[in-house]
């Protein structure tokens, strides 16, 4: 049976209470008569075979892009980057799909005789990957293989050596990449598009570019001028890095792009639940939910995220296409729009949304309350093209415990950002003043090339993330959260979805219309 | 059953037991999916006419069911000699109320007729899970009837057994009245009548649903009676909505009978004043008052252990 679309379901007497997330845990909110809830297409089915669909895919490139064996010849410099481990969430079991991909690039090049082959993680300002995450992603023959002599990297956006300043667009727009990228005879991006946000020239013009470089898009200003940021035709945020990639291209780096998709097989057997329409739940769904949501309640918060963070998602590969990296988006992005894409007619007073316990900044870490915000304000917020599911003035509604908890080693810059910015401010042109000091610290600028830090002005980003939902908003209200960190947010806390509900009538008026995002898995809503 | 004693105490939150402890409910104007093959209309009840689950039922129907069938609705037991009247098989179309006028009817109907009956049972109610498909076809030798439209696999079953030699009962209704006054009837025991040749014996159950309305949860003690009618055959060139009207008119006149005499609604209905038994059109709170006070709270006898039978065995 093909999968189902997604669609809209008006709440009437009949529907039953709607899994809402909530953190590292979930529950069940019977939401008010003819609310909406947005549902997200099934599945879609994965690929049969996928090492054949890679191959094809290399061998019968899109673009003007010659096939990969064509481009390949003893002596030359190959670099393979990858996207970081902040894709796909959650981690996917192995094999990963980079290691699908790279495995069947290395193939290739072996059989043309290319020994001067460097991998690149594209970290842009992300923390650096654990041996572990390397080796889960890429898997172990080619973690062997290459790690072992120094030619397994990450991208260091601070080492001078490292990057290459390739000149300015006409825009003014610094580009700097990675020197072992742009001076390699071919570069090879194997990327993971898991939202429409991702791919494209965006790969290599953000994945392996410097602070100097990033800060021209990575800003307010260019945030609230993506509208959103998941559609690319409207975003500025890609606008900037299509220049980029463009002037990349023209200076002489050859890039070879290698584009994935996923399907929304988010959550394995045992949470199945997870992504099943409420009323079609079994016995075993219902008995699951309510063991799995008893024995949360009663567990640490540390041992239910050491729980969620050992999730390995059933995902699997749904397209896979390759060469040059316009026409090889187009496609990615189409067939994104096909597993996540789902029309709405007409916005909404109040958009209500359970956030879950990852986001791409925190995988195996501490969801602090920034990167809530960020969740919530920043990515989910922005899945829609067209106008925002929420209309203007309207009011989101966040359910997330919101703890005041940092990881000192991932997340070191956001403490100071949350202690020290977003106490005298809140306002993301605002924040922007303290940007330069947190981006040039020596101590986040060593933590980021040494440890397993976030880039000291990455906080920032994230509140950047949030610029458009935090201008176009009448308010924001967390469910459930630390009091103390969401006042600090500058959202209203709420103790319940029904105060929620309540005191969103005092910014959007009486008798609202309500419409839920129920994800994940994700969905995006094409509003009309 | 006291709420206060054990299994009271037990059963109350399993009753009050909502999503996700109890099932989904099914949101309106949702598709629901195909039943799986096997349940619904397509569950295969040949098993429950084979001679093991016969004799099993039989034991458990005369041992248990007609005792306590009896012991709590005390029936009067109406126009039994009508039954004689027509050669089986016959089609026994009666009112519907309750979760009781089943084991009720088999209950004081004849031997051996008692156990060479199938019944009529909502396809989506009663045949909607595999388990409860068994219980019901096992229990009562219901066979699934699709109440909501006309559906060729369940009339055809019907009409088979009606030829194989097996009575069968239906509740032309479609479903229990959800207040006690008779629903409008639908057209399928007139129309297996006329497809089968075979007579209707029009039944009326009066009662059961002051013991076990719809939605209840408890179950009363009190007096019911059953009526039999004469048996109707379908003249010749009569259809079935002609047949249906007849049938309706059957079951209306005892209604009326149980609620007067059996002269006062024959002159009734011969004058075609007979009331229409589905109650004024009003509020529910006037429907429920018109259908008057239960006997049972307003006679202090004692309605006996067993069955009080009016008319010849």
């Amino acid at each position: 049976m093909s999968p189902r679309p997604g669609f809209m379901l008006e709440v009437d007497r009949s529907t039953p209470p709607t899994l809402f997330w909530h953190g590292e845990g979930f529950h069940l909110e019977r939401l008010p008569e003819g609310s909406r809830v947005l549902y997200g297409p099934e599945p879609l089915e994965a690929l049969a075979d996928p090492v054949s669909a890679i191959r094809r895919a290399l061998f019968e490139p899109l673009g003007d892009s010659a096939p990969l064996p064509e481009l390949l010849r003893p002596g030359m410099r190959l670099t393979i980057a990858f996207d970081d481990v902040s894709l796909p969430l959650p981690p996917m079991r192995r094999p990963d799909v980079r290691q699908l991909v790279i495995e069947q690039v290395l193939d290739v090049a072996a059989e043309a005789g290319v020994d001067d082959v460097v991998l690149i993680a594209a970290l842009a300002l992300h923390r650096r990957m654990t041996d572990a995450e390397l080796r889960h992603a890429l898997g172990d023959r080619i973690y062997e293989a290459f790690a072992p002599h120094g030619l397994l990297r990450q991208h260091d956006a601070e080492e001078p050596a490292a990057l290459v300043l390739l000149g300015e667009t006409d825009q003014g727009e610094t580009v700097e990449i990675s020197r072992r990228a742009a001076e390699s005879d071919l570069l090879v991006y194997v990327n993971i598009n898991l939202v429409p946000m991702d791919g494209g020239h965006k790969s290599v013009a953000t994945g392996l570019a410097s602070y100097r470089s990033l800060r021209h898009h990575h800003n307010a200003r260019t945030m609230q001028h993506s509208r959103s940021f998941m559609d690319q035709e409207h975003s500025e945020l890609h606008s900037s890095n299509w220049r980029m990639g463009r002037f990349i291209a023209a200076s002489g780096v050859k890039v070879f792009q290698i584009e994935t998709t996923l399907n929304t097989d988010t959550f394995p057997e045992q949470f199945r639940f997870l992504q099943r329409r409420e009323w079609e739940w079994t016995a075993r769904d219902r008995a699951a939910f309510v063991a799995s949501s008893s024995a949360l309640a009663r567990t640490p918060p540390r041992v239910a995220r050491t729980i969620f963070h050992a999730i390995r998602s059933p995902h699997r590969m749904t397209s896979v296409q390759a060469g040059e990296v316009e026409a090889v988006h187009a496609r990615t992005t189409a067939n994104v729009y096909a597993q996540q894409l789902v029309e709405v007619d007409g916005q909404t007073d109040v958009l209500t949304m359970g956030l879950p316990y990852i986001c791409p900044y925190n995988v195996n870490s501490i969801m602090n309350p920034i990167l809530v915000a960020c969740l919530g304000l920043g990515y989910f917020f922005n899945m829609y093209r067209g106008r925002p599911l929420v209309r203007q003035g309207g009011v989101v509604i966040m359910s997330h415990p919101t703890p005041w908890a940092f990881s000192p080693v991932h997340h070191p810059s956001y403490i100071d950002f949350f202690e020290q910015v977003l106490s005298e401010t809140t306002d993301p042109l605002e924040v922007g003043k303290f940007e330069e000091s947190f981006a040039t610290d020596p101590w986040y600028v060593h933590l980021y090339r040494t440890g397993h830090a976030y880039h000291g002005v990455h906080p920032f980003y994230m509140w950047y993330w949030c610029a458009h939902a935090l201008e176009h908003l009448g308010g924001v209200i967390v469910v459930g959260g630390d009091r103390a960190a969401v006042r600090r947010l500058g959202f209203t806390p709420a103790s319940t979805m029904a105060d929620a509900l309540e005191m969103a009538t005092d910014v959007v008026g009486p008798g609202p219309s309500i419409t839920h995002l129920h994800a994940p898995p994700l969905v995006m809503a094409d509003v009309r | 059953m006291k709420n206060g004693s054990p299994l009271g105490k037990l059963r109350a939150p399993l009753q009050r037991a909502r999503f996700p402890w109890a099932a989904p409910t099914w949101p309106t104007g949702m598709e629901r999916p195909a039943p799986d093959r096997g349940v619904g209309v397509d569950y295969d009840t040949q098993w429950a006419r084979r001679y093991p689950a016969r004799l099993a039922r039989a034991v458990v129907l005369d041992n248990l069911t007609r005792p306590l069938a009896h012991a709590v609705a005390a029936p009067a037991v109406i126009g039994e000699e009508m039954l004689k009247l027509a050669e089986q098989p016959v089609i026994l179309a009666a009112n519907h109320a309750s979760h009781l006028d089943t084991p009720l009817l088999l209950s004081v109907l004849p031997l051996p007729m008692r156990h060479r009956t199938v019944v009529a049972a909502a396809a989506d109610h009663f045949f909607d899970r595999r388990w409860k498909a068994h219980l019901w076809a096992g229990a009562l030798n219901a066979i699934p009837i699709e109440r909501h439209r006309v559906n060729r696999r369940s009339a055809d079953m019907a009409a088979d057994l009606l030829e194989e030699g097996w009575n069968l009962v239906i509740f032309p209704e479609g479903g229990r009245s959800p207040d006690g006054w008779l629903q409008p009837f639908r057209g399928g025991a007139a129309y297996l009548a006329v497809r089968s040749g075979r007579p209707v014996v029009p039944v009326h159950l009066s009662g059961t649903w002051r013991l076990l309305p719809k939605e209840a949860r408890r179950l009363h003690r009190g007096r019911t009676a059953v009526r039999f009618g004469a048996p109707l055959h379908p003249d010749p060139g009569e259809d079935a909505r002609r047949f249906g009207t007849r049938i309706a008119a059957a079951i209306t006149t005892m209604a009326d009978e149980a609620d007067s005499d059996w002269w006062t609604a024959r002159r009734r209905a011969a004058a075609g004043v007979t009331p229409p038994g589905t109650g004024p059109v009003a509020a529910p709170w006037r429907r429920a008052w018109a259908l008057g006070p239960d006997p049972a709270s307003t006679e202090d006898e004692d309605p006996g252990r067993w069955a009080v039978r009016v008319g010849s065995r």
